[in-house]
């Protein structure tokens, strides 16, 4: 047993996180926050970076777990996580995960030249901006969406989940608090009140803390149930997951104070797009009962 | 990204298995809690037993007496023997875990030979003499005070929340050996007969109504010099490398424990009816998340102390603020199953519930553990 990422791994992380700074870094990332409004003064919706899509693409995120013969990158879930786990960093718009499912199966979606939405939950993002999109998307109304980056469509009624996207939204969703909290210490570190940097202060230090806390624990649970694939190490991933970065990015606004409730600051879209990845799949209150039926189903003892 | 075993840590898991299989039914009935010279001697034995089939000091480094496994041999060996039933370490937790190990790193090769067979055998318990009323989370504050006196040191001073001082052959004691020196640099580790004159002990009764632990009085007590254990006011270091031995193994058997209690509760609330309640239910699920992830948590530690031979990372803070908060969640879980009956002081999980308060305290309270990994691990400034 060797749970710690190999070195391919981990140059497989290093690589898309490069990637991703040079190509969706924090001025793209304001520039697609701060769009030009329309004459009537409502918001224009965000437009998908194609440009972007095509090298993501070029990069194997969409044919990642592809068998190379054809014409994928041969690897697996694990790996997905991780590449998923540095698109949740950076805040990466876009269907991410309906596209990378469509890999092998809609023309295009593997190299990125086709952009594959899907429902999702009782959602469809980016369902306008999509040259195909997948499953039961009947009587989808179109919404104002709570994050700026994402368009959005509801349905009547919620789909059945699929455990592999619930485990990418994790992995998105660990990647985001890793970035929350990697705010919040450095302006912990550089905001000084009282003559000193207030995370010198330990009711500051003790947010921090708790918010490594749960995103190790998210960390890795996530990357357990990568590697078993076993739908109740997916729940249980989700459910830590959707925490580390809800909490996180809510922790990161109270170390920000006032800036933090400003449209400038990025720490609002962290958290609006963690609240929308909540609502993926299926809900919390599903994943702790199927949770709670193997608790009292299992026997004694721990997963191998 | 790895879990499964490899053939070779199959094998010895079978192997444990087996073991175990023939040597459990063997154990004489477990003494009452309030029985310590009947605890020190089922402890003993169940050490001799792991002596004799060649699993005692399955950590320690060969040169040591040691079997050398690998972290992971040792996780499953912790594993196998919570799954199984087997005793808890018990009164040789401070030889095993803590003295013994500072002893193979920091000893001379006369001490290695006189004290660490006895603990590997089961034939000497040790307790330890770290905290002192006015040092708990600040241990350097420690006023315990040691003056050389010919070949021995004559120590006065009280030491407190000591397990198994009672029945225990010998206490790893931290003392001031300069009281000029700065706080970390005045302080040597010794190794004291718990049998020398001048030695009081006074059993402490926790919350729960029994007595783990003792406050130990200590008046002009006699130390022969050549008992310390590396330098003179050396011993800050050689106390942080006992500390640094665990490996990410300190709780292994525990979530082992937890999960299976998990389980206890859920069919224990099918059964009274309070499953009914999916407030209940949803609560008992997070609780198996948490646990799943806490032994994700244990494997990804090993491994990294695998990688680094044997220097634990960041893990050790971060399980301990997650796993006591979980715990006492999990015992608050029970309450709610029981109803009523979690009133019942002679119910296993009333007793469980009140030690769990324990773990957000010791070896560390969630506090410090919170300020540790903010300074070492996240780089944040030390407060004023």
């Amino acid at each position: 047993m060797d749970f710690q990422l190999t070195d391919d791994q981990r140059a497989l992380r290093r690589g898309m996180r490069e990637l991703l700074g040079r190509r969706f870094g924090r001025e793209r990332l304001r520039a697609a926050a701060d769009r030009p409004r329309t004459p009537e003064g409502r918001e224009t919706p965000p437009a998908l970076d194609r440009g972007l899509w095509r090298d993501l693409g070029d990069a194997g995120f969409f044919a990642l777990r592809l068998p190379e013969a054809a014409g994928g990158v041969g690897l697996g879930l694990a790996e997905a996580v991780l590449v998923f786990e540095e698109a949740g960093r950076a805040l990466l718009p876009g269907p991410l995960v309906a596209t990378h499912l469509a890999a092998g199966e809609v023309p295009g979606a593997a190299t990125g030249e086709c952009v594959v939405a899907a429902a999702d939950g009782a959602l469809v993002e980016w369902m306008d901006a999509a040259d195909v999109v997948r499953g039961d998307v009947a009587g989808a109304v179109a919404m104002r969406s709570a994050d700026p980056l994402t368009p959005l469509h509801r349905l009547p009624r919620a789909v059945p989940a699929d455990p592999v996207a619930a485990l990418l939204s994790a992995a998105e969703q660990l990647g985001s608090a890793g970035r929350t909290l990697d705010l919040a210490v450095q302006h912990a570190r550089t905001r000084e009140q009282f003559g000193q940097p207030i995370g010198a202060f330990q009711a500051v230090k003790h947010l921090c803390s708790e918010m490594l806390v749960r995103s190790e624990l998210a960390r890795v649970a996530v990357y357990a149930a990568a590697v078993t694939a076993d739908p109740l190490d997916i729940a249980a991933a989700g459910l830590l997951a959707d925490e580390a970065a809800e909490q996180g990015a809510r922790d990161c606004l109270q170390v920000h104070g006032g800036m933090g409730f400003t449209w400038e600051s990025e720490v609002h879209l962290h958290l609006k797009r963690a609240w929308l990845r909540a609502r993926r799949g299926r809900s919390a209150a599903e994943a702790e009962e199927a949770l709670a039926a193997d608790a009292a189903a299992a026997p004694a003892g721990v997963p191998d | 990204m790895d879990l499964t075993y490899t053939a070779e840590e199959e094998e010895f898991r079978a192997r444990l298995r087996r073991w175990l299989a023939r040597a459990l039914p063997a154990l004489p009935p477990r003494p009452s809690p309030d029985d310590w010279p009947g605890r020190r001697a089922y402890d003993l034995g169940w050490q001799r037993m792991l002596h004799d089939a060649g699993y005692a000091g399955l950590h320690w480094p060969v040169d040591a007496g040691g079997r050398g496994a690998t972290p992971t041999q040792h996780l499953i060996f912790l594993e196998e023997t919570e799954r199984a039933g087997a005793p808890y370490v018990g009164a040789n937790f401070v030889g095993l875990l803590h003295a013994g190990p500072t002893i193979a790193a920091e000893g001379t090769a006369a001490q290695r030979a006189r004290w660490l067979p006895p603990v590997l055998r089961g034939e000497e318990v040790w307790c330890q003499g770290f905290s002192e009323p006015g040092a708990g989370s600040d241990l350097a504050a420690l006023r315990t005070r040691a003056r050389r006196d010919g070949d021995d040191y004559v120590v006065s001073g009280s030491k407190i929340w000591t397990s198994h001082a009672e029945v225990a052959d010998w206490c790893e004691l931290l003392v001031r050996t300069d009281a000029e020196a700065p706080r970390h640099k005045g302080i040597s580790w010794l190794a004291m007969p718990m049998d020398a004159p001048g030695i009081t002990v006074r059993p402490l009764r926790t919350l729960a109504g029994s007595t783990e632990f003792a406050e130990v009085f200590l008046d002009d007590v006699r130390v022969p010099v050549a008992n310390r254990v590396g330098a003179e006011n050396d011993g800050w270091r050689v106390t942080m490398v006992t500390l640094s031995f665990e490996r990410g193994t300190a709780f292994v058997g525990e979530v082992v424990a937890c999960r299976r209690v998990l389980g206890e509760l859920a069919r224990a609330a099918r059964e009274n009816g309070r499953w009914d309640d999916a407030v209940l239910r949803r609560r008992l699920g997070r609780l198996n998340a948490e646990f799943r992830a806490l032994w994700r948590l244990t494997q990804w530690n090993v491994s990294e102390s695998a990688r680094t031979g044997g220097v634990p990372g960041v893990g050790g803070s971060v399980f301990k603020l997650r796993y006591s908060q979980a715990r006492q969640s999990l015992y608050d879980a029970a309450a709610e199953v029981l109803g009523a009956a979690a009133l019942e002081l002679s119910a296993e999980w009333t007793l469980d519930r009140l030690s769990s308060l324990s773990y957000t305290i010791a070896a560390g309270t969630s506090q410090i553990q919170r300020n540790i990994v903010a300074e070492r691990i996240l780089g944040l400034p030390k407060g004023r």
